[in-house]
């Protein structure tokens, strides 16, 4: 079974993150890494491919070049190809235009699951596996906590507010997976070292039959329009407890509709 | 036209999203709000009590489990044959999927994680923060139908009172792929008080309780704010609760609402499990503890005296 | 009754970490040459070797799939990198040969000017500079940033660096040095595998070039091995920094003694602190002092927190903002603790791992580069067809350029200047005056270092200055081990050995001195319980000097330092 996995090169959590004031995007020129809900998504389809005795793991990325330096790090994992989409044209993309893109990329692939992590970490917004299984036709599960895979479908644990719905939907098929769902295996010296002879492509948006108007900003639906500063909610507070700090606690929720 | 996506739950309008209606309502524009499910027609009429001049209803057995894809059916539907300009929802986990299948099927822009939304100049504009809180930024939409999902718990619902006119729309024809996912098993709410990482509110205690039997201190303030238990790395280590309650790097992750946190020195192991909390209240003795460099409210005290008064008092205003 | 860190040593001991390769045959890596560390000693053996090969290219074929392999414990090269600093270029322009304009390296520019204060809690008083801390000529770098920039060299000249993995055992049989085993992935607080356990690796290499930096671990294990250790046993020094955004440029290079350590002989507070600028809107400072200190409240820590409140420092800090932090120690023992040599069959040693720092000059760096470079070319021409690296003299070339380049003479000539202030502060320094002027003649003979572990430990209540955090110009140690970057696993494995009860004074002494609050203590007069949050662990390297053992920890944990 072929399993696309879409992954995210991030900005280092540790680093002071900074939106950049001149374009009002995030700053991604530090140091980056493979967002890690992305490393247990492809945890997963490794799982699989290892369960099934055979198939084929193929990384799908979209970002800067040095985004290859996280799908090396998923290739040493085990990941077999990686594919990049790696284009000044597509820089500034929201969901729309990046769901776009990928699913683009996801069509050219074919594979039978198609596997995202719970979210982009910088962003935080648990949104893109749905926006390309509507792209793709095809169905999604999201929230995965457990997965199985058996004749052609797919059964899923997923993770909601109110417990664990358990849905199972036909292979062709789109899961997101929750942050609950394995724990990252290391990856090996050998895998490291392999890592490099494996193949990685390149590809640009024209390469996937996309029109500039359908990409970056320009094919976005949404934009940014100000950066401020967060308001003034008082800042944090620290009293010393001369006996009234319960009370004061108290009020604090009241005043914040917690209580 | 804004339309508002109201979830629901086991017979239930959901909170977050009739908190949304509410403050669309203040927006000066039309809004209708959204119920779809099956056996729903009741449930839509109380949407007028809490801002909704009109309920568009669809009604199909194809929409009675909470899957998100029948739903982008309905709602794109809806967007093209009602005018809808604006569709808002309530983040949750049914609604992230809906709205963002939404933002694909209709290429629409969908702006997420929004705290407040405000009309300027006749434009949309959502406000939402980033970078940990560090940053405000203002987004908007390119064209339309514009998209929006707000934090949980950003808006309270306001009950105006009011009825709303109820609109069935014929369910629209599901496209083939929406059907194929289904529900095997439909998860219930717990009887047994949240799990932490559904929790609203937790309670955690560390180290600072000094002693394991100091955490009934702290299961006592839980339980009267509807709350759940946990504990810090060190104390799970030690034995003195499980490590099923564990917030924190090794642990679970959570975002309540509230975060109040006994005894707790910080460690940034710690810190990376509940950052991401709306409130954070530290009580501690060490003055110098580093969680006090991210809590909202900080009492530097004996949490032995400042607990349990603390919930008494809570308990008083039940 | 004083009590000795020595007198409790840890459970620890160097046969521990030795081995024979246990990997099957295929599973076992093979390499050309095998460099331990991705700092500026093990980068610039890469990028030599890089050249030589590039010079010799039937040579590389020969080495394998992998000619050159640097492994390094950190996140990635320069995560784990902390110093000043102030570079002498010397190294590098050796290192380039002209290929790479030192315009192109990542500096903070040339030192422009340069004061030296004598300082007392409330007055600082400009004394002239000491002729061995002269810095005309050199250019202030982050080490963690030019190590990066080093990386990318190495990468260019066809190293594969391999970041995340630490050297946890010396590969040894047949009396010669294999290579290295890897240390294993994914075990839990008590050492037990979890679902992720990934086991280490033997990496096998006909040379290893051990480059690990201060208290390097496989280091101190082949020195005893190999029965190298120097009769003058080495004592080290703990450095705590941080990196500041400034309002206004800072726009000479400050170095300070006197206050807040103490001048008595009794305390021995050999030290002393820094303040760089790193361009015209960050600013570098730190507190260096010698780990032979004897009281136990000492915290270099603490102490740059109060070297903060002075007037000095503090103007150059008013509306700035703290960006970094960071710590380790640095060898202090110079050229009497240097190893009997800088070689083992199969094996070299370079760099801090070797005690190549010139302490008076508080300078490091280049001879880092330059021993590195040295090694490579030793490595090279053992690797030559026909000649067998690990034979008996193989090695020995290395030695003999170490003696004939500049590391030698400038250590030489400096040689008893730390120990000189082991005397105190007025008469270390007119010894170190007369030292400088007779250019090492004078004292004739080599001073003696003592263990830093074998000082007497007593209390002074100091701890009651230390200035009580205020979070916009003094820092407590935990909030500082979050800026370092530090996100290594809460349930990670113990990786630091030491007695678990140990005396009262002990124990206080281990938490005053970790900057990064990895002890606390229990309850008791006598003998306390000592608790050990490794997560916390920035690998300084402060307790192997004081009674216990670093080992290493997890590769990629510890903390991801970028602008120290």
């Amino acid at each position: 079974m072929k399993i696309a996995v879409c992954v995210k090169h991030v900005p280092d959590a540790t680093v002071t993150k900074r939106i950049d004031p001149q374009t009002k995007r995030l700053d991604r020129s530090g140091e980056g890494a493979l967002n890690p809900f992305d490393t247990q998504a492809v945890e997963e389809a490794l799982q699989i491919k290892e369960r099934d005795g055979e198939g084929e793991v193929v990384l799908i990325s979209m970002g800067p070049e040095r985004a290859l330096d996280s799908l090396r790090k998923a290739l040493a994992m085990g990941a077999d190809r990686a594919i990049l989409v790696s284009d000044e044209q597509v820089a500034g993309s929201d969901l729309v235009a990046t769901s776009r893109v990928l699913a683009a990329v996801l069509e050219r692939e074919g594979a039978e699951l198609v596997v995202f992590g719970q979210q982009g970490g910088d962003s935080d917004g648990a949104v893109l596996g749905a926006a390309v299984a509507d792209r793709l036709r095809r169905p999604l599960v999201s929230q995965v906590a457990e997965l199985e895979i058996a004749d052609g479908k797919l059964k899923g644990k997923r993770q909601t507010e109110f417990g664990y719905d358990v849905i199972e939907a036909p292979l062709p098929a789109v899961v997101a997976v929750s942050d609950a769902i394995n724990e990252p295996r290391y990856p090996s010296l050998k895998g490291i070292m392999g890592a490099k002879k494996k193949p990685q492509e390149t590809v640009s948006a024209s390469d996937l039959g996309l029109e500039a108007d359908k990409l970056g900003e320009a094919g976005s639906g949404t934009s940014v329009v100000a950066l401020n500063d967060p308001p003034a909610r008082g800042d944090a507070l620290k009293i010393e407890d001369d006996g009234s700090a319960a009370e004061k606690i108290v009020d604090f929720l009241a005043e914040r509709k917690l209580l | 036209m804004i339309a508002v996506f109201l979830e629901h739950h086991e017979g239930e309008l959901q909170k977050g999203a009739l908190g949304v209606l509410g403050k669309a309502a203040q927006l000066g524009d039309e809004v209708a709000g959204v119920v779809l499910g099956s056996g729903v027609k009741d449930l839509a009429a109380q949407a007028g009590r809490f801002g909704a001049a009109k309920v568009f209803v669809a009604d199909d057995p194809a929409l009675e489990a909470p899957l998100p894809q029948p739903r982008v059916d309905a709602l794109a539907h809806l967007v093209r044959e009602e005018g809808v300009d604006t569709v808002l929802f309530a983040a949750s986990v049914l609604s992230a999927d809906v709205a963002a299948g939404l933002a694909a099927r209709l290429d629409a822009g969908l702006n997420w994680d929004l705290v407040d939304l405000a009309k300027d100049d006749g434009n949309l504009v959502g406000k939402r923060p980033a970078l940990e809180d560090t940053v405000y930024v203002d987004v908007g939409w390119t064209g339309e139908p514009r998209l929006a999902m707000f934090r949980p718990g950003t808006f309270d619902p306001a009950e105006t009172g009011g009825e709303a006119e109820v609109a069935d729309f014929s369910p629209p024809q599901f496209e083939d792929f929406s059907t194929q996912a289904t529900m095997l098993e439909q998860a219930h709410a717990e009887s047994e008080g949240p799990s932490i990482e559904d929790a609203d509110v937790i309670v955690a205690g560390g180290r600072g309780l000094g002693s394991p039997e100091n955490f009934s201190l702290v299961e006592a303030l839980a339980k009267a704010l509807g709350g759940a238990v946990a504990a810090t790395r060190a104390v799970v280590d030690a034995g003195w609760y499980p490590y099923a309650t564990q917030v924190g790097q090794t642990g679970k992750t959570v975002s309540p609402r509230l975060y109040i946190a006994c005894g707790i020195s910080g460690a940034i192991q710690h810190k990376v499990g509940m950052q991401g909390s709306g409130v954070v209240i530290a009580i501690n003795k060490d003055p110098n503890a580093p969680i006090f460099e991210f809590a909202d409210l900080g009492v530097v005290g004996d949490l032995n005296e400042v607990v349990p008064k603390l919930t008494q008092l809570v308990e008083q205003r039940k | 009754m004083s009590v000795r860190p020595s007198e409790y040593p840890p459970p620890f001991s160097a046969a521990e970490f030795i081995a024979e390769p246990t990997d099957p045959p295929d599973e076992r890596i093979e390499v050309g040459v095998l460099i331990v560390g991705a700092g500026p000693a093990g980068l610039a053996c890469a990028i030599r070797l890089g050249q030589l090969l590039e010079e010799q290219p039937e040579l590389a074929a020969g080495l394998g799939d992998v000619p050159v392999a640097v492994l390094e414990k950190g996140k990635q090269p320069g995560s784990h990198a902390v110093s000043g600093a102030v570079v002498n270029p010397r190294g590098l322009r050796r290192l380039f040969r002209g290929s790479v304009a030192i315009e192109d390296m990542p500096f903070y520019g040339e030192v422009e000017a340069e004061s030296v204060y004598f300082m007392k809690r409330s007055s600082a008083i400009r004394i002239p500079t000491p002729p061995t801390m002269k810095n005309h000529g050199n250019y202030v770098a982050s080490l963690s940033q030019l190590t990066r920039w080093l990386a990318e060299r190495a990468e260019e000249a066809g190293a594969t660096i391999l970041p995340e993995t630490a050297g946890e055992k010396l590969l040894v049989a047949d009396g010669r040095v294999r290579g290295v085993r890897t240390g294993d992935k994914g075990r839990g607080r008590d050492g037990q595998p979890l679902t992720n356990f990934e086991p280490g690796s033997d990496i096998t290499a006909p040379v290893t070039i051990l480059c690990e930096g201060t208290q390097g671990h496989l280091t101190g294990v082949a020195l005893d091995r190999f029965g190298l250790q120097s009769d003058n046993p080495q004592v080290w020094a703990l450095g705590v920094k941080e990196v500041w955004k400034v309002a206004r440029p800072l726009k000479r290079v400050i170095h300070t003694m006197g206050w807040p350590l103490r001048p008595g002989a009794k305390y021995r507070e050999f030290g002393g602190s820094f303040i760089y600028p790193m361009g015209d809107d960050m600013v570098t400072l730190g507190m260096v002092v010698g780990l032979d200190h004897r009281d136990a409240e000492l915290s270099v820590h603490d102490l740059l927190q109060e070297l903060k409140t002075h007037r000095l420092v503090r103007r150059i800090l008013e509306g700035g903002e703290r960006i970094g932090w960071g710590a380790k120690t640095i060898p202090e023992g110079g050229f009497v603790a240097m190893p009997k040599r800088l070689h083992a069959p199969g094996l070299l040693f370079c760099g801090d791992g070797a005690g190549l720092v010139n302490v008076p000059a508080l300078k490091g760096i280049h001879y880092a580069v330059e021993s590195g470079r040295l090694a490579a070319e030793a490595a090279f021409g053992a690797l030559q067809p026909g000649r067998t690296p690990w034979a008996p003299g193989g090695l020995q070339p290395y030695d003999e350029a170490v003696r004939e380049s500049f590391i030698w003479n400038d250590l030489e000539q400096v040689r008893n200047m730390r120990q000189a202030f082991g005397r105190g502060f007025y008469l270390g320094g007119m010894m170190a005056g007369a030292m400088t002027a007779s250019l090492g003649k004078f004292p004739p003979g080599n001073a003696k270092t003592e263990r830093d572990a074998d000082q007497p430990l007593f209390r002074t209540g100091r701890a009651k200055s230390y200035p009580a955090p205020d979070g916009k110009l003094t820092f407590d140690k935990l909030s500082s081990v979050y800026l370092s970057g530090n996100k290594t696993r809460d349930d990670a494995p113990n990786h630091i050995r030491i007695r678990p009860r140990v005396p009262r004074e002990l124990g206080e002494a281990w938490v005053h001195m970790c900057p990064a609050q990895v002890y606390e203590l229990g309850e008791g007069d006598g003998e306390v319980d000592v608790e050990v949050t490794p997560s916390n662990c920035v690998q300084c390297g402060a307790i192997t000097a004081k009674g216990g053992r670093l080992t290493p920890p997890e590769g990629g944990s510890g903390p991801e330092y970028t602008l120290t």
